[in-house]
């Protein structure tokens, strides 16, 4: 129980903010529960880009088959510390880590192992719904299984189908599976955008703020729809709607300039969180 | 700890991934392929050229037919003529041009005209020389460096006309406005404020534009004709570099085939000097890529 | 003075602030008169012509001075086939190229390769047609035909006498010349297709080669395909290059390595030796054809250009 250190990165913390009683890397040394299947298991996991550090020493332990959600105010490294669970912040240059990242067990920065078998077991579903134009609706959720050479039709037909129910789409396309991806509304292209990734049938499912760009009506659905994948895959998602991510979540991760403040059951965290910089940001003081 | 699952084993990962290089690798030896004619091209204008770059070569004009020996002074002097010519008269069509698009046309009209720009951005460079051939030869019954220049004048025109579009558009309109509120008239804020506030990207549009122009050889074969002879009088014909240079090249001798090559190392060179002047001239505008 | 919102003309100056614009208006308004003023000189050239061959002159193939007949059929084909050999080389190159630089090179390779893209821009085409002359044809002659005559010789694009001049030669030159233009726009094109997809793709777990195809290449299809229409309305154009090369031949002739004639050129070459009025009234209908056909193509090259990238792209020149 040391005292979070203060001028690491040349800005002081004030007064009202100085945390004095949890560890450095800010999470619940009991959580994941020992029982508990661990998806991810982070230590000492720092970034750079370029000169500038943007995440700073965290340790945390996502838990296998549920919803975690992570929080913070802008900048404060959320979505890059996404990014690098399925390393997609490599397709910027100048980036540099440190510490250790592992999923189920296995080591994703490792020598040897690459980034593209990563991906199809850690899938990503983007801010902004990205479907490809140049192809049909069943095309785009099929893409990623052809890529790894899947070819036999029944197989594919299954899972299009699967796919499109566990995304809550199929019966809106049903009929009208040749239609170009992006002739769909925003919501309903997120829906397909997470049905393509799901396709793959991935371990984990990252979203960088799925619904920011949508509706409340086309959020609602979305949100539904984390409910159901819970229980099946690992969903990480970072939100900075504080009421979606207590709606969604069963575990939360709050983030602040880069480092991981506190993470809890997302009850706790909304309810009675441990941290005052924490309770600071979820009644809205700041953010 | 199990071995992990993200070393490639499968098979086809290892043939997904060997594509992926080899597409690579096709990539860069394209790029390669693409910028080797320029190196083949400067080597040989260099090896063959320059050795034949010599006082003579300047000052001297081109002997008869069959001698050696002689120079290009006459297609040097032509070319700079021909140029000069152009400039008077693609020069002020294009600035005008280009501040009607900037200052009063309308969208509609504008696309038109921009239209009408990029078409005749298309029109070969011959069909220009057979125009002014008829316009300009014919009713003369001579060729001329007039039809020369006017033929490459007109090529001028909707270059320059887009490019001073262009940079009008980029003088800040608070400027017009404060000339208007002081009671300036129309056209001296146009061109007092606008066009001087503009004035570099201008000449440098009028510069890419020679530059392009001034190895034209297609519009001058039936209008500037060219000269063995010096002449500056501008209702002959007139001798220019690319006239010249093509004229010695499909020539039976050896010896204009070597002046060929040296008349070529001066054209690239002037080109290249005109080059140079446009990035000098825009070195504080914002770089793209 | 009452105050307006607008300012007032200063005094007097209403005069020339109308000549003003008046000039300006007339300079702009030259524009799609020089257009006018070009179709109508050729055609007004080609009405000898016109009246005596109608559209026959098209596909009769026979370009005979002596006799005092003409047809525009070899020239054509001369033309349509410089022209596509020279896309066949230099769409594939280009567009790879474009991908080089916009995906795979880092800052400090790309500059350098830009900057000889454009310096092999500037280079005039007499020049490429000299070098064409004393360089290209006798490696052509000396090594490439007759390996291709060897290897490949049982097609009948590969038989036949070899001189160096030939339509091939044509090919390979003007697809040289029409390299930079196609790099550049392709680039452009490219460099227009959103991130978000290159992402969607990698976040598949594509290999780069494939979010290239499924993300890049498929997204900017339509703005290549014009890039490659915009190249061969260049390639048609071209004239002295090709007519230092192509061994000014009217005929049509199955082989690669013999000689040809395009529009372009044979205008270029007769032009000033052109004896009788009709002699000059076909040259001149040639002309009209090869510019029908080179608005024609530029026109629609714009056109899907535009449908691309909205506002409408890139400097042509």
């Amino acid at each position: 129980m040391s005292t979070l250190p203060e001028a690491a990165t040349g800005h002081t913390v004030s007064e009202s903010l100085k945390v004095s009683s949890t560890p450095a890397s800010g999470a619940n040394p009991s959580l994941p529960a020992e029982s508990e299947e661990v998806a991810f298991d982070i230590r000492n996991f720092s970034m750079w880009y370029g000169q500038r550090q943007a995440l700073m020493d965290v340790t945390i332990r996502i838990p296998a088959r549920k919803v975690t959600a992570i929080i913070g105010p802008s900048g404060c490294g959320k979505s890059t510390f996404l990014r690098a669970l399925n390393r997609m912040h490599e397709l910027t240059p100048g980036t540099r880590l440190e510490g250790s990242l592992r999923h189920y067990g296995a080591d994703l920065y490792g020598p040897g192992v690459e980034a593209v078998a990563i991906r199809r077991r850690v899938g990503m579903v983007f801010q902004k719904s990205n479907p490809f134009p140049t192809m049909s609706i069943a095309e785009n959720v099929l893409v990623g299984l052809r890529l790894n050479g899947v070819r036999d039709k029944k197989v594919l037909q299954a899972r299009l189908e699967e796919s499109l129910h566990m995304a809550a789409l199929w019966e809106e396309v049903k009929d009208v599976l040749h239609r170009p991806g992006t002739s769909l509304s925003g919501g309903q292209q997120q829906r397909l955008c997470i049905a393509r990734s799901l396709a793959v049938q991935p371990q984990t499912l990252l979203m960088d703020e799925p619904c920011s760009a949508l509706d409340p009506l086309a959020t609602a659905k979305i949100e539904e729809l984390i409910q159901t994948l819970r229980e099946r895959y690992t969903v990480v998602i970072v939100t900075h709607n504080m009421q979606q991510a207590a709606r969604c979540s069963d575990r939360t991760a709050f983030f602040y300039m880069g480092r991981l403040i506190e993470f809890d059951n997302t009850r706790n965290i909304f309810t009675s969180p441990g941290n005052p910089q924490t309770e600071a940001y979820v009644s809205g003081r700041f953010g | 700890m199990t071995e992990s699952p993200y070393l490639p084993t499968p098979r086809f990962a290892r043939w997904r991934k060997m594509k992926s290089s080899a597409a690579t690798a096709i990539l860069v030896v394209c790029a390669l392929a693409v910028i080797a004619p320029l190196f083949l091209v400067i080597y040989f204008l260099l090896s063959s050229g320059f050795s034949s770059l010599d006082w003579n070569f300047f000052t001297q004009l081109p002997k008869p037919t069959g001698e050696v020996g002689g120079g290009m002074a006459n297609a040097i002097a032509g070319t700079i003529i021909l140029l000069a010519m152009a400039t008077v008269v693609g020069v002020p069509f294009g600035i005008f041009g280009g501040i009607y698009l900037a200052e009063y046309g309308s969208d509609r009209a504008n696309n038109w005209i921009r239209f009408a720009a990029d078409v005749l951005n298309g029109v070969p460079s011959i069909v220009w020389g057979m125009v002014v051939y008829l316009m300009l030869v014919v009713p003369f019954k001579t060729f001329s460096a007039y039809a020369g220049g006017v033929a490459l004048g007109l090529m001028m025109v909707p270059l320059v006309m887009r490019t001073t579009e262009e940079v009008l558009i980029l003088v800040p309109q608070s400027y017009r406005e404060a000339a208007l509120a002081l009671g300036v008239a129309r056209w001296k804020m146009i061109v007092v404020i606008v066009v001087r506030t503009a004035l570099k990207g201008i000449a440098t549009g009028v510069i890419v534009a020679l530059a392009r122009i001034a190895g034209e050889t297609a519009p001058l074969l039936f209008t500037a004709l060219g000269n063995t002879f010096w002449s500056t009088n501008l209702k002959q014909p007139i001798s220019a570099l690319p006239l010249q240079i093509f004229a010695y090249a499909i020539s039976p001798y050896d010896d204009w085939h070597r002046q060929a090559w040296a008349g070529a190392l001066v054209l690239v060179a002037l080109i290249l000097a005109l080059n140079i002047t446009v990035r000098v001239l825009s070195r504080d505008r914002n770089k793209t890529d | 003075m009452p105050s307006t919102t607008q300012a007032l003309p200063a005094p007097g100056s209403r005069g020339p602030d109308i000549a003003f614009k008046w000039v300006a208006v007339l300079a702009a308004a030259m524009i799609v008169v020089l257009i006018v003023l070009v179709g109508w000189q050729l055609y007004y050239g080609s009405r000898l012509s016109l009246a005596k061959y109608g559209v026959g002159f098209l596909w009769s193939s026979e370009w005979d001075p002596v006799a005092d007949k003409y047809g525009a059929l070899p020239f054509i084909f001369g033309t349509l086939v410089s022209s596509l050999i020279a896309l066949l080389i230099a769409v594939p190159l280009g567009v790879a190229t474009a991908l080089f630089l916009t995906e795979l090179a880092p800052i400090r390779v790309r500059q350098p390769i830009i900057m000889a893209i454009e310096m092999l821009a500037a280079v005039p085409s007499v020049i490429f047609g000299l070098w064409g002359i004393f360089v290209l044809i006798p490696w052509l002659r000396d090594h490439l035909f007759i390996w291709l005559k060897r290897y490949l010789g049982f097609l009948p694009l590969f038989q036949g006498p070899i001189y160096g001049v030939s339509m091939l030669a044509a090919g390979i030159i003007i697809a040289i010349m029409i390299l930079p233009i196609i790099t550049s726009i392709s680039r452009e094109i490219l460099r227009s297709v959103p991130n978000l997809q290159r992402e969607a793709a990698y976040a598949l777990g594509a290999t780069r080669w494939e979010v290239l195809k499924i993300a890049v290449l498929s997204y900017a299809r339509r703005g290549l395909f014009g890039a490659a229409i915009l190249g061969l309305g260049r390639a048609m154009g071209e004239t002295m290059a090709v007519t230092m090369v192509i061994g000014n031949r009217p005929q049509i002739s199955a082989s690669l390595f013999a000689p040809g004639y395009t529009l372009a050129s044979v205008v270029a070459n007769e032009f000033t030796e052109a004896t009788t009025e009709l002699y000059l009234s076909s040259l001149f209908e040639i002309g009209l054809v090869l510019l029908a056909v080179a608005i024609l193509v530029n026109v629609a090259a714009q056109v899907l250009l535009k449908s691309m990238t909205g506002s409408g792209p890139i400097k042509v020149n």
